[in-house]
């Protein structure tokens, strides 16, 4: 996985609660036996006028331009800045595959879902969860000035803005030191197979029934 | 001290280690595969030289993307036109046989949705942990085990391990006390509840279902309950063991036998919440006051009664909130205080995780028993959760009614809930559909879903758009012993 200490880069406001991830990646796009090249199809159906299929030539299609992706002033976002509930729906990993692949490293949000959020932490993104007031500010503040972008320090777990200001957010230990180590978890639970064996022989002797052979 | 809620007990039974920081390593006894999101973790485990822990906790079998068409399936695999969803089937088949994981192939009679298979073989047990790359793994919480919905990371380390990295869930009960009147269903209650909690009302929230209208209640009509928990935004629905759970999974082929059975029953006895035991939050709804419930919007929150109406945005305080309303009726093409009962649709959908077992086929076919499909409708079809589903109800006669009615009967799979396959609605369609997500897009680019009972969608597939079941001369009658 990617190490994630400190990033600094442009925000784009995505203005909507409840973004599912049906919107962060369609379906069509599922098929693939892939981790990477969803980048091009996120948010495929608010970004492109006409309906995406697995496998086409997107510098064909015309894209949305009401779309902030598909503006100038957005180009090359790195953090994704969002309203409340974000990721819900499907337990599709193909959700922060795409915004990794399209290049956001970081979502900010007032609430993420709870399985989107444990696959985009396994996936070197961080999510930030801000409270309403908060994010309903930096929504205005990256909408008055172009070329609005955060600072994100995970170690000190702040983010600060253009003018200064410093907004600190919390994160759990356990997720903060794989995403500064870049670890993989399965290595880390592995460390554990002894305590893992031990608790599966008694697991074993006490509800037999849940074992087939 | 307080007594221990039934999410309490199963976390504590499957506890291997808990770090300081709360994350905890827990035991899975059982792991649902599907062709959609293993791909990548049985790539993750080769790349890594890894093997599976423990085979015999693994159970696959192709469900999203499978057609649903006669013609199709006739040929197993080699029936699939689209390219890109063989190569997905064709590699859960190839992982499968490469790893020595059971799998229940496109045409063997056992295939179906993960979530219908697992507790039809009895493959999901009362105090199991279950996983499965999918969102809708809540259902099987309905037999007391602890389910969650994972990812493919996830789906990976549970094949590398055996646990699942996880943190404690709040408990949050939601009681539904009395009598549910005729022609409202287990459907009409999950909806009810999404309605008043909200699709994240339930997030970091294990949801326990309780009350005597959940008991009364098949163990179909339970996992159509539990199923939508993550509609609410939990992770894990649950309803406590009694007489029908255990009655249930007797003689199902998984299940445990003899003095196994035994003893298993009697500790599955235990696995209700205690009396005394503490909930972080409990919502209470009376069930005599649900209607059948029809979803206007986009998201499963946006949901009213049959009699009601579609809300109007400018009655709305939250700014969010209300922006969220406008946008939906825009993609729903739907006025506001429009009356439901004026909706009018295109297609029907019965199937999917949430309505596809045999007594929703049941429900659908009481409704659909001598009437015909509206000339309106440009399709109605119903797609039984399991070839052994889609068996029974062939030896019930339901295949005749539905295909009398102008149904159309299809072969086993997700379809067009999610519409990987080729059923999927046109854009601007309207849908009734059995099935558990309205979300744009989700059964097909600018289709307009609307969430109902199955009951619900056979009336509205008659009348050409929704009505009330309760209506429907002798619709909702006990059959005639």
């Amino acid at each position: 996985m990617q190490k994630f200490e400190r990033h600094q880069g442009l925000v784009a406001p995505l203005d909507r609660a409840n973004v599912d991830t049906d919107l962060i990646i369609p379906k069509q796009f599922l098929k693939s036996i892939k981790r990477t090249g969803f980048g091009v199809n996120l948010f495929d159906e608010l970004r492109y006028l006409d309906e995406g299929y697995p496998g086409q030539d997107v510098s064909k299609r015309s894209l949305n331009p009401d779309f902030i992706l598909n503006q100038d002033r957005y180009q090359g976002a790195s953090i994704l800045l969002a309203r409340r509930n974000f990721g819900c729906g499907s337990s599709r990993e193909h959700a922060p595959w795409a915004l990794a692949d399209f290049g956001f490293r970081v979502v900010i949000a007032p609430s993420f879902a709870d399985i989107f959020y444990n696959n985009s932490f396994k996936n070197g993104i961080l999510l930030i969860t801000l409270d309403e007031e908060k994010v309903d500010r930096l929504f205005k503040a990256v909408e008055a000035n172009e070329g609005y972008s955060l600072d994100i320090d995970l170690e000190h777990q702040r983010i600060v803005t253009p003018e200064g200001e410093i907004f600190e957010f919390s994160v759990d230990e356990f997720r903060k030191h794989c995403l500064l180590n870049g670890l993989d978890d399965i290595g880390l639970t592995l460390q554990d197979e002894p305590a893992i064996r031990a608790f599966e022989q008694r697991h074993r002797e006490a509800r037999p029934w849940l074992f087939r052979g | 001290m307080a007594g221990q809620t039934l999410y309490d007990k199963l976390w504590s039974q499957h506890l291997v280690k808990e770090r300081d920081d709360g994350t905890a390593l827990i035991y899975i006894d059982r792991q649902l595969l599907h062709e959609v999101t293993s791909p990548q973790a049985f790539e993750g485990l080769r790349l890594a030289g890894r093997k599976p822990w423990r085979l015999d906790a693994n159970l696959a079998t192709p469900d999203h993307n499978v057609p649903t068409t006669l013609v199709e399936r006739a040929e197993g695999n080699t029936g699939i036109k689209d390219p890109v969803s063989l190569i997905q089937v064709q590699t859960l088949d190839d992982n499968c046989e490469a790893f020595g994981i059971e799998e229940f192939r496109i045409n063997d009679a056992r295939q179906g949705i993960v979530h219908v298979v697992g507790p039809e073989q009895g493959a999901t047990l009362p105090g199991m942990t279950v996983v499965c790359g999918d969102s809708h793994t809540a259902t099987h919480g309905a037999f007391a085990a602890l389910a969650h919905g994972i990812g493919t990371s996830e789906v990976e380390h549970v094949l590398a391990t055996q646990c699942l990295l996880a943190q404690k869930m709040k408990n949050m009960q939601v009681r539904v006390e009395g009598k549910l009147g005729t022609g409202v269903t287990a459907k009409d209650i999950v909806l009810a509840v999404i309605g008043r909690i909200g699709t994240a009302g339930g997030t970091g929230y294990a949801i326990e279902f309780a009350g005597s209208a959940i008991r009364d209640l098949s163990m179909e009509g339970r996992m159509t309950v539990c199923n939508m928990a993550i509609e609410a935004g939990a992770r894990v629905g649950l309803i406590g063991v009694d007489d029908i759970t255990i009655e249930y999974l007797r003689n199902r082929p998984f299940a445990p036998t003899a003095e196994q059975w035994e003893a298993a029953v009697a500790d599955w006895h235990n696995l209700v919440s205690d009396d005394d035991a503490v909930f972080d939050k409990v919502v209470e709804i009376d069930a005599a006051e649900i209607e059948p419930q029809v979803s206007w919007g986009t998201s499963p929150e946006m949901v009213t009664n049959i009699s009601g109406e579609v809300p109007d945005p400018d009655a709305v305080a939250d700014d969010t909130v209300k922006r969220g309303y406008l946008r939906a009726l825009e993609y729903m093409g739907l006025a506001p205080k429009q009356k439901i009962t004026d909706i009018r649709l295109d297609k029907v959908f019965i199937g999917s995780c949430t309505n596809s077992r045999i007594e929703d086929l049941r429900e659908a076919a009481k409704v659909a028993k001598g009437n015909k499909v509206a000339d309106s409708i440009k399709l109605a079809m119903v797609v039984p959760g399991s070839g052994l589903v889609k068996r029974q109800a062939e030896a019930e006669g339901l295949d005749q009614i539905f295909l009398e009615a102008g149904f159309e009967w299809r072969e086993p799979g997700c379809s067009m809930c999610l519409a990987m396959n080729a059923d999927k609605l046109d854009p601007g369609e309207h849908c009734a559909s059995t099935s558990n997500r309205n979300f744009e897009g989700r059964q097909g680019y600018g289709g307009r879903t609307h969430l109902v009972s199955p009951a619900m969608a056979a009336a509205a597939a008659i009348a050409g758009h929704f009505v009330d079941v309760r209506q429907l001369k002798d619709a909702t009658q006990p059959e005639e012993v």
